[in-house]
C-alpha cells in the first residue's frame, strides 16, 4: 500500500504518517517512510511517503503508484497528482491556504480546483472539515481527521488505530483526537 | 524475539551508538544530520553529548575522548565534513585508540544546503574508510559494525547517510547496550603527535599495511556482497538508498551491493563483473563507483551516461534507466503554470523580516550567510546578494571593501548568532586586524532556528538544557577590537534603520547586534 500524505508545514502532515505508520505496523507489515525536514519546512509543501507490504525496499513512492493521496489544502493535491495510481483515491481537504505568490498579489489562487477534481479524477474527495473542526474546537486535530477520512479506506480496525494514536498523542490531548477520527470517519 | 520499532535513519544511528557503548558524541547542527545528537541527548544520558561551535571542534573533540580510552562519535551533514576536513585527514594517520566514527549526512536534492558534494570522494582523498548503510535497520548495524572496524584497523571510519536514509523511517530490531569497552590513555607521541618525521612513519604503515588490510575487509566482509539474481544477464552495482530502488525495480538482476565504498572491493568487483554479461551502475550524485569499475577495465553499460549526476534518484529514474518503463500518467493535465508555488517562507513575526524591510529600504549590498535569513534572497525581500558558506559572509564583506574601498559605505554582512560563533569570528579578527570599516549585523535570535533550535554557545544552556556560560557576543566583539558595537531590537524598525545608517557611514568596523528571539521560541 502506497500513501502520500501532503499540506502545508505546521498541518501536521508528519505525525499523520506516523499514526498510519503504527497502526500498519499493530498489523504486521513491513513499513519504509520518507518525510520532508529542515529548510522545506518554513511554511513550505510538506510531504510524507508511507509505504506498508509484506516485504518492501523503497523508501519513496513511485510515479503513477500511489494507493491514496491525502492532501490537507487544497492546491497541494495538484502537485502531487503524477504519483497517482490507476484506481488511486484522492481525499483533499477544501481548505485553501495562499501561498506567497498569491499574498502577494502576483498569482491568483486557482478556483476551478474542486470542480476540476471531480470532473476529471474518478476516485476524488474533496472534503469539508470545518463543521468537524468547529465542534473540536481545535484547528490542530486537522491532521486527525483527514485520518480518519482515510481510514474508512483502509483495512485496520479501530482499535488498532485507536493504539496507533495513543501512542503518538499526549494524554491529555487524546480525547479530543479520538473524537477528532470518528469525526473524520463521518466525512 | 527482538523489538522491532520504527526509527528514522538518524534515529536508528543513535541507537546503534548506544549499543556499541559509544560515551562521548558531538556535533554541529546541519540538516539532514541534526537529530542523530538531538536523539543522543534525549534518549541515551549516559552518553556525555554536546553541541560544539562547529564541526571541526566536534570531530576533535571526539577524537580526544577515543584517544583517550572510550568509543566516541561525531556527525555532521556533508559541507561539516569541509569544516572539519583538517583534522579528519590528519587523524587519518595518527588513528585512535578506542573506536572513533565520524557520521556524514549527504544532502542530494540538495533539500536544506548550499551544495551536492559527494562525500565518497573526501573518504577517499582523507584515506578513512566509509561504509554505507542503505535503511534505517541497516544504520544501525552499521554504526555498531563501524566501531568495531575503528578499533580493528586503527583508524576513524565515516558512516555516509544521505537526506533519504537520514530523514525516512523503517522497522529496526533494537539490540541491547553490550558494555562500555574502555581503554587506558597511553602517551605515544610517535603516534599522536604528527612532525613530519612521524607523519612519515604513520603515513608508511597506512600505505603498507593499514590500506591493503581494509580492502581486504571490503571484498571479504560482507559490506560489500553479491547478490546473484534470477537472471545472470544484467549485473547492477549500487549503494546506498539507490539499492533500494534497485531492488524494487529490478527484482530479477544479479547485484552487487556496495555498503563499503572506501577502499573498494577490486576483487568483488572483478568476480561479478566476470557472472554477467553487462554490467550498470545506478548511484546518486558523482560517478564515485563507475571510475573505480572503469579503472578495473570493466566496461560500463549504463551509468552515468543514463542516469543523472544531479539531485537525487527516484525509483521511477532508476526504472526508466534500467527497464525503458516511463511512469504512466494516470490523470488528465492541468495546466500547471495555474498552480502558485509555494516557497519557504520567513515565519510570521520573524525579526530577521523587520531586519530585511530596513536593508530593502536603504538598498544596502548585503552579504550573507547560512539560516533562515537566507530567505531573504526571495521575495518579498530579495535583499541577500552573496552567501557561499557558514561564515563566508564577513569575509567576503572585507573583501569587498578591498577591491573597492567605497562598498563599505553601500554594504552590510549579515550573520547569525550560531554561525557567528561556528566561523564568523575569526573573519571578524580579519576585518579588525586589515583595517576594514565594514558593518557585521548579527542577526541574534538566541538559537539555531533554521535545524529546529538548537543551544549554542551564546544562549547559556547545553545540548541536555543544563546552564552554562553564556557567550557574550558584544563583549566579544570589542575583544577583538571592535569599537562601535551597538545592540537594538529591530522589532523597533526606526531606531534599527538609523543606527544601520550611523555604523554603515562611520570609517571603523561596526558590529550591529540585532536582538530579538525567533518568533518560534518560548
Amino acid at each position: 500500500m502506497n500513501i502520500i500524505f501532503t499540506g502545508v508545514g505546521g498541518q501536521g502532515v508528519i505525525l499523520s504518517g506516523k499514526i498510519l505508520m503504527g497502526a500498519a505496523q499493530n498489523a504486521g507489515y513491513d513499513i519504509k517512510e520518507s518525510e520532508v525536514h529542515g529548510m522545506a519546512q518554513r511554511g513550505g509543501t510538506v510531504d510524507c511517503c508511507v509505504r506498508y507490504a509484506k516485504k518492501l525496499y523503497s523508501p519513496l513512492i513511485e510515479l503513477g503508484t500511489a494507493d491514496y493521496i491525502v492532501s490537507f489544502e487544497l492546491i497541494e493535491i495538484m502537485r502531487k497528482l503524477d504519483y497517482l495510481a490507476p484506481d488511486g483515491r484522492l481525499i483533499v481537504n477544501d481548505l485553501k491556504i495562499d501561498p506567497a505568490p498569491v499574498q502577494t498579489g502576483e498569482m491568483k489562487y486557482p478556483n476551478d480546483i474542486s470542480e476540476w477534481l471531480r470532473a476529471n479524477i474518478k476516485n476524488s474527495q474533496v472534503i469539508d472539515t470545518e463543521g468537524a473542526l468547529k465542534d473540536l474546537g481545535s484547528r490542530k486535530s486537522l491532521n486527525i481527521v483527514m485520518l480518519g477520512a482515510l481510514s474508512k479506506h483502509l483495512e485496520f480496525s479501530n482499535e488498532q488505530w485507536k493504539d496507533a494514536i495513543t501512542e503518538q498523542i499526549k494524554p491529555q490531548l487524546l480525547e479530543m483526537n479520538l473524537k477528532a477520527f470518528a469525526l473524520g470517519q463521518t466525512l | 524475539m527482538a523489538e522491532k520499532v520504527l526509527l528514522l535513519g538518524n534515529e536508528a544511528i543513535a541507537r546503534g551508538a548506544y549499543e556499541a557503548g559509544c560515551q562521548v558524541a558531538a556535533a554541529y547542527p546541519g540538516t539532514p544530520s541534526t537529530e542523530i545528537l538531538e536523539t543522543i541527548a534525549r534518549k541515551y544520558k549516559d552518553i556525555r553529548s554536546q553541541w560544539s561551535p562547529n564541526e571541526k571542534v566536534a570531530l576533535e573533540v571526539a577524537t580526544g575522548a577515543a584517544i583517550a580510552g572510550v568509543r566516541s562519535l561525531a556527525a555532521m551533514k556533508h559541507v561539516g565534513l569541509n569544516v572539519a576536513a583538517d583534522p579528519l585527514f590528519t587523524f587519518s594517520y595518527t588513528g585512535i585508540n578506542s573506536g572513533l566514527v565520524i557520521i556524514n549526512a549527504d544532502d542530494p536534492g540538495p533539500w536544506s544546503s548550499q551544495n551536492e558534494q559527494d562525500n565518497r570522494h573526501t573518504a577517499r582523498a582523507a584515506k578513512v574508510p566509509m561504509i554505507e548503510p542503505s535503511d534505517p535497520a541497516e544504520a544501525k548495524e552499521f554504526t555498531k559494525l563501524a566501531f568495531e572496524m575503528s578499533e580493528k584497523f586503527d583508524v576513524p571510519v565515516i558512516v555516509r547517510i544521505t537526506t533519504r536514509i537520514a530523514h525516512s523511517q523503517g522497522l529496526v530490531e533494537l539490540g541491547e547496550l553490550s558494555g562500555l569497552p574502555e581503554k587506558d590513555f597511553v602517551r605515544r607521541p610517535a603516534k599522536h603527535v604528527m612532525i613530519p618525521v612521524f607523519v612519515r612513519q604513520r603515513h608508511k604503515f597506512k600505505e603498507d599495511e593499514q590500506i591493503p588490510r581494509l580492502r581486504d575487509f571490503s571484498n571479504n566482509s560482507g559490506l560489500n556482497r553479491i547478490e546473484w539474481g534470477k537472471s545472470s544477464k544484467r549485473g547492477i552495482i549500487t549503494d546506498s538508498v539507490a539499492y533500494q530502488y534497485v531492488k524494487e525495480t529490478c527484482p530479477d538482476d544479479s547485484i552487487l551491493k556496495i555498503g563499503m565504498c572506501w577502499p573498494m572491493p577490486d576483487r568483488l568487483i572483478k568476480e561479478f563483473a566476470g557472472g554477467v554479461e553487462e554490467i550498470c551502475i545506478v548511484e546518486e550524485l558523482d560517478p564515485y563507483i563507475e571510475d573505480y569499475v572503469k579503472s578495473l577495465g570493466i566496461h560500463v553499460n549504463i551509468g552515468k551516461n543514463t542516469i543523472p549526476i544531479l539531485s537525487e534518484l527516484t525509483p521511477e529514474i532508476v526504472n526508466e534507466a534500467l527497464n525503458g518503463k516511463i511512469a504512466a500518467r494516470n490523470v488528465p493535465l492541468y495546466e500547471s503554470s495555474k498552480i502558485p508555488e509555494r516557497p519557504p517562507l520567513l515565519c510570521a513575526g520573524c525579526p530577521h523580516g523587520f531586519v530585511y524591510q530596513v536593508l530593502k529600504k536603504l538598498d544596502l549590498h548585503v552579504n550573507g550567510d547560512i539560516g533562515c535569513y537566507t530567505l531573504g534572497v526571495l521575495p518579498p525581500y530579495s535583499a541577500m546578494h552573496t552567501q557561499g558558506c557558514m561564515g563566508a559572509s564577513i569575509g567576503m564583506h572585507l573583501g569587498m571593501e578591498k577591491a573597492k574601498p567605497e562598498m563599505a559605505e553601500k554594504s552590510v554582512a549579515i550573520i547569525g548568532d550560531s554561525t557567528f560563533v561556528h566561523s564568523g569570528i575569526t573573519a571578524l579578527i580579519d576585518l579588525v586586524y586589515n583595517k576594514g570599516t565594514g558593518t557585521v549585523i548579527i542577526l541574534d535570535n538566541r538559537t539555531t532556528a533554521m535545524t529546529g533550535h538548537q543551544e549554542h554557545p551564546a544562549t547559556g544552556k547545553t545540548i541536555s538544557g543544563e546552564e552554562t556560560h553564556t557567550l557574550d557576543l558584544a563583549m566579544l566583539s570589542k575583544a577583538v577590537g571592535v569599537r562601535r558595537v551597538v545592540t537594538v531590537d529591530p522589532k523597533n524598525m526606526d531606531e534599527f534603520e538609523r543606527v544601520v545608517k550611523e555604523e554603515v557611514a562611520a570609517r571603523e568596523p561596526s558590529v550591529i547586534i540585532s536582538l530579538r528571539k525567533c518568533a518560534l521560541q518560548k
